[in-house]
């Protein structure tokens, strides 16, 4: 993470109260492009601008600085449109976060390149978790020079923002078939929500996702369901995560997951084709698949409200 | 207490038979050169194991090694080409041959002196997977 120790307010066990979570339904609806998906019966909240409780944070994810192919010939052109997506949201976001492969290759320019975009973002904090694809060859050594400031262990790290809980984990160091948290790992997050209470909103990012979308091609994580077993006391847990390049929702008990889109290029549904092999789709069509997403919660709502935005007003290079 | 609606039944039901819900929204990708749906494929289905190939050359293609199982005589140079678009590695499980990055069209090369089982992967999709196996 960078620019973390910001004074957007920040602060680790920041425990605004609020009044019950429900964890409820998750509706999908369609608003003029957006895909919006929504907890509760009601319609998304409007967050009010100018309410200072509220919570505003932006999910951005893959960008692969460095791909070169048909499927996005120019993924910086891509990302840095995604970034100016975020900042012409009409409100700044508390905070950021970037669910990994930030780089195509883990190359010393490439996170050159990724960091130096990332000071383009005009939010309160930026935060990020790795992909395997920032940990080519050195475990995650030269993502953490960069990005590993004030985490725990490998990279993994966690805080408390306008009375939700945030854990970033790490879950593509280890040479497993899946995703994979580890032993030092899960004791970070059984102790790290011991004390709190299970009304406490909870947010889990994670590249690899920690629900089983598709294990033959490696998106799952294989110690999962021990991570969640720590959750379970919690009225509310949302896990968003990256790797899979498309959007999709699942809900296990108090658990909602959600896969985000990429800034770089598709991939396959799962099981469509061989491999997780990069699409390529017909000309125009790519900036549709491609996309940022907003999440907020306010106090009181008892609602999060999740947004995906397409990349819809640029077509591909 | 926890609210469900019926819409989300059927999502959750969509989803446990691993179809892209949100696709149908339009926030999904398309894929432009999905065949008819094949059929249905189970999450963690054990794939059929495929047979040993006498052979010293290694195809890295569509996220997989070709052949799975190749088989050697002792000190004889295995030679694996990535024709993917995606960047693949060639990783012994047990250490002793690891190779750089292989961008599109890059090889690799190890010699194998001492007979033995080899299984490696690729550290960057490690589900991929794959045997040489050394003879005398």
């Amino acid at each position: 993470m960078s620019d973390s120790d910001s004074s957007t307010g920040m602060s680790r066990r920041q425990l605004l109260r609020h009044t019950a979570w429900f964890g409820a339904a998750v509706v999908l609806t369609v608003t003029g492009g957006e895909v919006i998906s929504h907890i509760g019966g009601t319609p998304a909240p409007a967050v009010a601008a100018q309410d200072l409780r509220a919570l505003r944070f932006v999910q951005i994810s893959d960008s692969h600085l460095g791909f070169h192919g048909p499927a996005n010939t120019d993924v910086t052109g891509s990302f840095s449109h995604a970034i100016n997506q975020v900042n012409g949201l009409g409100f700044r976001p508390d905070f950021v976060m970037h669910t990994g492969d930030l780089t195509h290759l883990s190359t010393a320019a490439q996170f050159d390149q990724v960091s130096q975009m990332l000071r383009g973002l005009r939010t309160g904090a930026v935060f990020t978790v790795p992909g395997e694809h920032d940990s080519v060859d050195d475990h995650g050594q030269k993502y953490r020079a960069r990005f590993g400031a004030g985490t725990r262990g490998e990279g993994w790290y966690s805080f408390d923002v306008k009375g939700v809980h945030v854990i970033a984990l790490v879950n593509t160091l280890t040479l497993e078939k899946l995703g994979h948290l580890g032993a030092d790992q899960l004791d970070f997050i059984r102790k790290d929500v011991a004390g709190l209470s299970s009304d406490t909103p909870i947010v889990v990012f994670s590249h690899i996702p920690l629900f089983a979308m598709y294990p033959t091609w490696g998106w799952g994580t294989d110690d999962a369901a021990q991570a969640l077993s720590y959750l379970g006391k919690f009225a509310s847990v949302t896990c968003l995560n990256g790797h899979v390049h498309q959007l999709f929702t699942k809900t296990e008990g108090n658990v909602t997951f959600y896969s985000a889109t990429t800034t770089a290029y598709p991939l396959p549904h799962p099981g469509v084709g061989p491999g997780p092999i990069p699409v390529t789709l017909p000309a125009g069509q790519l900036g549709a698949a491609l996309g940022i997403r907003d999440v907020s919660y306010q106090p009181g709502q008892h609602a999060l409200a999740i947004r995906n935005l397409r990349l819809t007003d640029r077509g591909p290079a | 207490m926890r609210l469900y609606s019926t819409r989300l039944v059927i999502a959750a039901a969509s989803a446990a038979a691993g179809v892209a819900i949100v696709a149908g929204c339009g926030g999904g990708p398309t894929n432009a050169e999905a065949a008819p749906a094949p059929g249905p494929v189970m999450p963690g289905m054990a794939s059929i194991p495929e047979a040993p190939v006498a052979t010293n050359v290694v195809s890295i293609e569509n996220f997989a090694y070709s052949p799975a199982i190749a088989t050697i005589k002792a000190g004889t140079t295995v030679t694996w080409t990535n024709r993917d678009q995606d960047p693949h590695t060639v990783t012994a499980m047990s250490g002793p041959f690891h190779s750089p990055v292989l961008n599109t069209g890059q090889s690799f090369r190890h010699t194998f002196t001492a007979p033995g089982r080899f299984d490696y992967l690729c550290t960057i999709h490690p589900f991929m997977t794959a045997t040489v196996v050394v003879t005398t």
